[in-house]
């Protein structure tokens, strides 16, 4: 399905964290043909550029939207309530290819790069793992929800309060798996592409970047690419993204 | 749609008066899923070179109160590209179709008049005020010399209309306005985007990996108007109004400052529907208060 504009209601609320927000936000004619890593730009009051936020998950005519504070906007966003009416331009961007659930997948996550993830582990169900990496215990967000989905999960903190003391990439060497999903800071998407090209696994990454229009008109959001004969050029997130295959970015 | 909003800018016929801005809308095929392109007058293509050309760097866009900052750098296919794989698709879309032309040497603004000279394009843009690259581009539009010289010598290999698009970062609109008419303008545009910059606190670095960028949106309205209201107090040629304009009582005031036509962008972003409520807007307004032809307004401001 084509983009275009929507308005939803926002039927729930919660703070996941002091700065991450979890809404449920009705929208049944998206819900049903949303794909596991494809985006919404949604208005805020007073700012003339909509914010790109990553769809987390759907459910029976619910589209989940889980963002952290990252500037004036995304503040602006938290402001919203229960009840409220979001407008949004979705669905956006090409979405995490998923040829076959049965094989095994490795969903790699940093911080607030872990909630486009959830999608993808409802498909993989059983087959999924999900090495999820955060600042701390207290930034830990979605374990449940990964585990509910059916994904054996992982969790590394930076300092060691959670989980294992490390990165969520340094999962990938003691799972077995056939695909790896990443979505998270640049140097954590470095290494794990560095790392599944040394494991010879297919790895597709999720990107983000400051972006204006989200449909891929006015060529706001580049991002350097490469051909395979090594030529690079900018190819842009919003259209030829956010989800690319790891071998074809330069990160 | 009524005869109220037709208007005829350099001999040629446009549907309504809103034109959408070149480097916000593309080739129009991403805007083209939320309504039929013909919904608007006219579009101006993005920015073509003579060759492809890569763009720069990103982060390439910032947002600032009520405006964006933006650094694409003339990102595009190319002249031939376009002629081959966009103008046949859009051609059948129906808006006026307006070439916006950029080139880094006099000649390569004559070479790419020449091309599309020879194809279904209904007008050309000369775009001598993108402050985003580093050869060429704005460098034509800040003086009166130049904008003469580079006017007279596109004119000679241009058998198009020819609109010059006029920066604002520039100390006098008007003199430069003039020098694109006495080079042979048929109609001029402005504003294009002012030079601007924002700088992160955190990392001590410009936003834009360009350093600096051009603003547009409703920050630079009020400049815009201004500047209008000069040029088309000097030309005689038709003045198309841009910058900042999101609503219809902006394309209003447009024209009441001098404008014959408008080109509308980075509302765009905001709202892709925003050239159907403007549209529907304007309708009422002129049927409202009894005017035959929005045509009627261009220039009717009353200086104080």
């Amino acid at each position: 399905m084509k983009y275009d504009v929507w308005n939803g209601t926002v039927i729930r609320k919660e703070a996941l964290t002091q700065d991450i927000f979890d809404f449920t936000v009705k929208a049944p004619t998206l819900a049903s043909v949303v794909k596991p890593g494809q985006f919404a730009n949604i208005l805020v009051p007073n700012k003339l550029l909509r914010r790109p936020i990553s769809i987390c998950s759907v459910q029976n005519g619910f589209l989940r939207f889980v963002f952290q504070i990252r500037g004036e906007g995304t503040e602006l966003l938290s402001h919203f309530q229960v009840g409220d009416t979001l407008d949004f331009l979705a669905p956006l961007g090409n979405g995490f290819p998923v040829e076959d659930p049965q094989k095994k997948a490795i969903f790699v996550g940093g911080g607030i790069g872990v909630p486009p993830l959830l999608g993808l582990a409802q498909k993989y169900g059983r087959n999924g793992t999900a090495a999820l990496g955060f600042r701390s215990k207290e930034a830990v967000i979605l374990e449940k929800d990964f585990a509910a989905a059916g994904s054996t999960v992982k969790i590394a903190t930076d300092n060691g309060s959670f989980g294992q003391h490390g990165f969520a990439a340094d999962f990938l060497e003691e799972t077995s798996f056939d695909i790896c999903y990443a979505c998270g800071p640049k140097p954590m998407l470095k290494a794990v592409s560095k790392l599944c090209k040394q494991m010879n696994k297919q790895c597709w990454i999720s990107l983000e970047e400051r972006m204006a229009c989200g449909i891929g008109a006015c060529l706001g959001c580049a991002v350097e690419l490469k051909r395979s004969n090594g030529e690079s050029y900018y190819g842009h997130v919003c259209k030829d993204g956010p989800v690319f295959s790891s071998e074809e970015v330069v990160l | 749609m009524s005869e109220r909003l037709h208007v005829k800018i350099a001999g040629v016929d446009f549907k309504n008066p809103l034109i959408a801005a070149s480097g916000t809308f593309g080739f129009g095929r991403e805007f083209a899923e939320f309504y039929p392109l013909k919904t608007f007058g006219g579009i101006s293509c993005k920015g073509l070179t003579l060759k492809e050309r890569a763009g720069n760097p990103p982060p390439r866009i910032a947002e600032t109160p009520s405006g964006i900052l933006n650094s694409v750098g003339l990102q595009n296919p190319g002249v031939e590209h376009f002629i081959r794989e966009d103008l046949p698709w859009i051609r059948q879309q129906g808006p006026v179709i307006i070439a916006n032309i950029a080139g880094s040497t006099v000649d390569d603004y004559c070479q790419m008049a020449q091309r599309l000279s020879q194809t279904e394009v209904d007008l050309i843009e000369l775009n001598i005020s993108c402050p985003n690259v580093k050869k060429g581009g704005a460098a034509f539009g800040i003086s009166c010399e130049s904008v003469e010289k580079i006017t007279k010598a596109v004119r000679a290999f241009c058998k198009k209309p020819l609109i010059v698009k006029l920066s604002p970062n520039v100390s006098n609109i008007a003199d430069i306005a003039a020098a694109a008419e006495s080079g042979g303008a048929d109609a001029i545009s402005l504003i294009n985007t002012l030079t601007g910059m924002r700088i992160d606190l955190k990392t001590r670095r410009p936003i834009l990996h360009n350093n600096t960028g051009g603003l547009s949106g409703p920050a630079v309205f009020p400049i815009a108007v201004r500047m209008v209201f000069e040029a088309a107090s000097r030309v005689k040629v038709p003045v198309i109004g841009l910058g900042g304009i999101t609503s219809w009582q902006d394309v209003v005031e447009m024209f009441l400052a001098g404008a014959s036509a408008v080109q509308i962008g980075t509302i765009l972003f905001h709202d892709p529907y925003a050239p159907v409520k403007i549209l529907e807007g304007l309708e009422q307004y002129l049927s409202k208060n009894g005017i035959s032809n929005i045509s009627e307004l261009t220039g009717k401001v009353q200086p104080w």
